[in-house]
């Protein structure tokens, strides 16, 4: 029936051949649009200059009394524009999948790639090691600039207890986050819906817990999906308990619910 | 060879396919014709493992879809054109999809060159007129040189050039051996490229036979006659049983009587005939006859004859 398969070399059977070409085509595309290297660029922008402002700052407080200086976390301080770029990192995944819903072209997925889980998980894979790789050397940079822009206030050292569990945390918290966005928009397959599932997830409902009075809300504010923020905060003060391993672990269990249900469904599902 | 037994396709609760059978033979250009909302994409759909059949099955050479290792080198296909990401260039596009089975880039600058898009490869997608992603979507569809082909509506916004090329396309796939299903609602095309035609109508197979005889199945019983003398021709054929019609423009249309018999009744009565012609039922004639029944979105209003 093959007439003509002569033509273009086949490659071998084995699954790993399989997994390997996988990983190519899924590199291709997530390479191949401008919309990814901009969201990574837009993040570390945000995250680098962010540090660098707010280490600027906050010099001052930071300097300031004695007192307010115990409760000061130099490391945090300059962390706090992650919050703002987390949520780049996340269109970033959910755009990663909803834009071949859009535009159809998981159909052209599918009929290169019928095994619809491999997809995925090579997928999740390819975005994990880029965004990983990524933010990791953007946290980095943003530490130490930030930390420069403190100085000769009190600042951190990378070698402080601590320090490099909270800088290492923050590079997975985005990781963390993009595939959250990644799953949410295999759920959903749209775009918009996936943007207002995530923003709802990561910023209303956090200032929703905190404003609704009561012990309960605040137990369970702890276990919203940006608990994973404690992964680059020093000091877990306040109503959290958790500390940077929990909490990034707790993030992970709302990646691992949401990769659950996104598997489940992409295998039964019309494409 | 794809083979289909009993398809069927349920979407909450109403019958889009409806338990069909049908093969599409290798060497021949088949034509999937029905009217919008027949089931044609629906069944399209399932040989490609892409929606899953309600009851049934289909394969192609034998074996399902999903369990394909290599799929584009046994099955290619154009689904809907535009399913590209508007950002991505022409040749990114075919070299992802290439990479996911295997295929070396130098097919895809192969493909990009038969389809006549290799010196807009590197733009980006989003730019192209339909016309240009309907042949990046046939080089998609050959990137495997693939034994089993299947279009869907392929000829959308080509213009006439693009369609004299892919109608030539099709016909030399099929005659290379390959199997090769196009559906479209252009009846036209289709009786310029199909062999064999499979009609659908409300998710049921309305026929499936070759072309031509599909054709001659509505024709044969009509002739046309233009003759000097057409009232007292009309009534010697009305008077040997036929039914005539006298239409615009001087010409007689008799049903029930063949034209051979015309001709004999002409030459006893003395009439000098200038024409004498079976009339062939167009494929849109026959068509409308198959499908008359069976068009789910019917405008109110009549459609002016």
């Amino acid at each position: 029936m093959n007439a003509q398969a002569g033509t273009v070399p086949r490659r071998g059977t084995s699954l790993d051949s399989r997994l390997r070409a996988t990983a190519r085509s899924e590199w291709i595309k997530f390479r191949s649009v401008r919309s990814s290297p901009l969201a990574l660029v837009a993040a570390a922008l945000i995250v680098v200059v962010g540090a660098w402002l707010l280490g600027v700052g906050n010099r001052d407080s930071a300097a300031a009394s004695p007192d307010s200086g115990a409760a000061f976390d130099p490391v945090f301080t300059v962390f706090q524009a992650i919050e703002l770029a987390q949520l780049f990192i996340a269109a970033l995944g959910v755009t990663t999948v909803t834009g071949e819903y859009a535009s159809g072209l998981i159909r052209g997925t599918f009929l290169a790639t019928p095994q619809r889980a491999q997809v995925l998980a090579i997928k999740a894979l390819v975005f994990t090691v880029a965004v990983w790789a990524c933010c990791t050397a953007m946290s980095y940079q943003a530490f130490f600039l930030g930390q420069a822009a403190l100085s000769p206030a009190k600042h951190a050292g990378i070698g402080d207890p601590g320090v490099l569990t909270a800088v290492f945390g923050a590079g997975l918290y985005l990781t963390l986050i993009g595939l959250l966005g990644m799953f949410i928009g295999v759920l959903v397959r749209s775009t918009s819906a996936a943007l207002i599932s995530l923003f709802g997830l990561l910023v209303v409902l956090p200032i929703a817990f905190i404003e609704i009075p009561g012990k309960i809300t605040k137990n369970l504010a702890e276990y919203l999906p940006d608990a994973g923020e404690q992964a680059f905060q020093l000091l877990h003060t306040g109503s959290y308990t958790l500390g940077p391993w929990q909490g990034l672990g707790v993030l992970a269990g709302y990646v691992a619910a949401a990769a659950v249900t996104a598997f489940a469904l992409i295998v039964r599902r019309d494409a | 060879m794809i083979e289909a037994r009993s398809l069927t396709k349920v979407y909450s609760g109403k019958a889009a396919v409806d338990g069909i059978d049908f093969q599409v033979k290798p060497g021949v250009v088949t034509g999937f014709l029905g009217p919008n909302g027949a089931g044609k994409s629906t069944t399209m759909r399932m040989i490609l493992g892409l929606d899953l059949p309600t009851s049934g099955t289909v394969t192609v050479g034998g074996r399902g879809y999903q369990g394909r290792v290599w799929p584009l080198h046994e099955v290619g296909a154009l689904l809907d054109a535009r399913a590209v990401h508007p950002g991505r260039s022409a040749y990114n596009h075919l070299h992802s999809l290439a990479a996911a089975n295997g295929i070396a880039r130098k097919r895809v600058d192969e493909v990009l060159e038969m389809v006549g898009l290799a010196s807009v490869a590197r733009k980006r997608a989003g730019g192209f007129s339909l016309g240009m992603y309907q042949r990046l979507g046939i080089a998609g569809a050959l990137l495997g040189d693939p034994g089993t082909l299947l279009f869907d509506e392929p000829v959308n916004g080509l213009d006439p050039e693009g369609i004299i090329w892919i109608r030539t396309l099709m016909r030399s796939l099929a005659a290379e051996g390959r199997t090769v299903l196009v559906s479209s609602h252009l009846m036209s095309e289709m009786a310029l490229t199909a062999d064999h035609l499979l009609v659908i109508g409300r998710g049921r197979m309305i026929a499936d036979m070759p072309m031509s005889e599909l054709i001659a199945r509505d024709s044969g019983d009509r002739v046309e006659v233009r003759s000097a003398d057409l009232q007292s021709m009309a009534a010697d054929l009305r008077d040997a049983g036929a039914e005539v019609t006298l239409e615009p423009g001087g010409t007689l249309r008799v049903a029930g009587l063949e034209s051979r018999k015309i001709g004999e009744l002409a030459a006893a009565r003395g009439h000098v005939l200038y024409q004498l012609r079976d009339v062939t039922a167009s494929l849109e004639e026959a068509y409308f006859r198959l499908t008359g029944e069976s068009v789910e979105y019917r405008a109110a209003v009549p459609v002016a004859s």
